[in-house]
């Protein structure tokens, strides 16, 4: 099969390369650039472990083909922060919103993303907003505390 | 790398697009969004030797009114129909309907045209072109024709598109003003497919009763369903409590071939069936006015 050539922007660095039609971008950007932030899980769009930002808004990186981010502006954990922890990250620390943080760079990038859209959420839209991703360990009661206080932090920044 | 091989095609015009299509017949698959196709690629249930990706395609991701309709193209993101203020206005069932779709990460990327193409007998979209004789149009490199929303689901992710066809856009008649609508389903979390679902639309006459009645229904057979004896009983009846129970324990007659499976059996989805649409009678009926 016909490689293809993509050029894209990933956190902040134009990136080129030739990819097979069927790699998925989580594949593209675990197993070709090394940013193994990004978790993979069911790989067919439960689980949300995989969640980047594509021009801004979260997707589901098993779900798109590199070949499919051609000119996008990609996000992954890794380019969240590039000094120390963002706020939302420091906010899953001290809240315990993580143990395995197998889920974790998933759950951040959810997050963060919602509250770019709706920097006060109630409880129940920061459920409604994280119904999308799976955490089999930490629970979620935690994780929505974090996202609350993330809310603050984010607040009190501005 | 979980999907089986397959070559892929960026056309950047809708001719191209379409010539591609012709060309290849069905071994050649349109990619809208990738929200459907693409968990079937992982798990190779699809097979495709050819992509034509449509994200590149100019004027497919427009959306228009004109002439008391709404026309949607078929790329227009799942994210665009919650948020656009037009439709927001006109065709607010569609708006209330999109939250229901999956999760903000899957209507980031998922589009109108993909999810009816599809045709999940457990999504929303289908079924709301359904209660709005929607329109859709469809083109081919040799024509094009406009395919009403009632001929267009056929079974099971099967529709009336042949080979070498694309919807390219839906046209939604904007219901008049006054016309309740309401949409309820019941599903396990919010953004998991509905076991039961129903979209209403309805119109009152100036003495209360009800001039107008579409009930569909999803999550429940192997298509998405009119109601058509539930919608006849209704019509010219008062809506009270008790016509709406009635239109509620016809509507789940009309489920033919009801779906069954590990998420939900049948006799679950049929009793779930007579609820949502309850239910969403009950809300229609609120907000419509005279």
């Amino acid at each position: 099969m016909a490689r293809v050539s993509i050029g894209l922007t990933v956190n902040g660095q134009a990136v080129s390369a030739e990819v097979e039609p069927r790699m998925t971008l989580a594949d593209f950007l675990r197993d070709e650039l090394g940013l193994t932030g990004t978790k993979l899980g069911c790989e067919h769009g439960v689980c949300g472990a995989c969640t980047v930002l594509i021009d801004g808004a979260a997707v589901r990186s098993c779900l798109m083909l590199a070949v499919q981010a051609e000119g996008a502006d990609v996000l992954t954990i890794e380019g969240l922060s590039h000094n120390g922890l963002h706020p939302v990250q420091e906010a899953y620390w001290e809240h315990h919103g993580l143990q395995c943080g197998f889920c974790t760079p998933g759950m951040v990038l959810t997050a963060y993303a919602f509250l770019q859209e709706r920097p006060d959420p109630s409880d129940e839209e920061i459920r409604e907003a994280l119904a999308g991703n799976l955490c089999r360990c930490t629970g979620y009661q935690n994780i929505v505390v974090a996202v609350r206080a993330a809310a603050e932090k984010l607040a009190g920044a501005r | 790398m979980k999907p089986p091989p397959f070559d892929y095609i960026r056309p950047r015009g809708l001719d191209e697009a379409l010539a591609i299509l012709a060309t290849h017949g069905p071994d050649a698959r349109p990619l809208a969004g990738g929200q459907s196709l693409i968990p079937l690629l992982n798990l190779r249930l699809a097979r495709p030797s050819l992509l034509v990706d449509l994200a590149f395609i100019p004027g497919l991701a427009d959306v228009q009114a004109e002439n008391g309709t709404v026309v949607l193209g078929a790329m227009v993101r799942q994210r665009t129909v919650e948020r656009d203020a037009l439709i927001a206005q006109r065709v607010p069932l569609l708006a209330e309907a999109t939250r229901l779709v999956g999760h903000p990460p899957i209507r980031n990327r998922g589009t109108i045209g993909g999810s009816l193409a599809h045709a999940d007998p457990s999504a929303e979209y289908p079924a709301i072109a359904l209660a709005l004789d929607a329109e859709l149009v469809v083109r081919s490199a040799s024509r094009e024709r406009v395919v009403p929303a009632r001929d267009f689901f056929v079974d099971l992710f099967t529709t009336a598109l042949a080979p070498g066809e694309l919807l390219t856009a839906v046209r939604i008649p904007v219901p008049p003003p006054g016309a309740g609508w309401a949409i309820q389903e019941i599903a396990r979390r919010h953004g998991d497919f509905a076991l039961a679902g129903a979209a209403v639309l309805l119109r009152q006459a100036g003495d209360g009763t009800c001039e107008h009645a579409a009930i569909a229904l999803f999550g429940v057979a192997t298509r998405p369903l009119r109601a058509t004896a539930a919608e006849h009983a209704l019509t010219g009846q008062p809506l009270t409590a008790e016509s709406i129970r009635e239109a509620a324990a016809l509507a789940v007659e009309a489920i033919d071939e009801p779906l069954s499976d590990v998420h939900g059996s049948a006799a679950y989805r049929q009793r779930m069936a007579g609820a949502v649409v309850r239910r969403a009678l009950e809300e229609a009926s609120r907000r419509a006015g005279t």
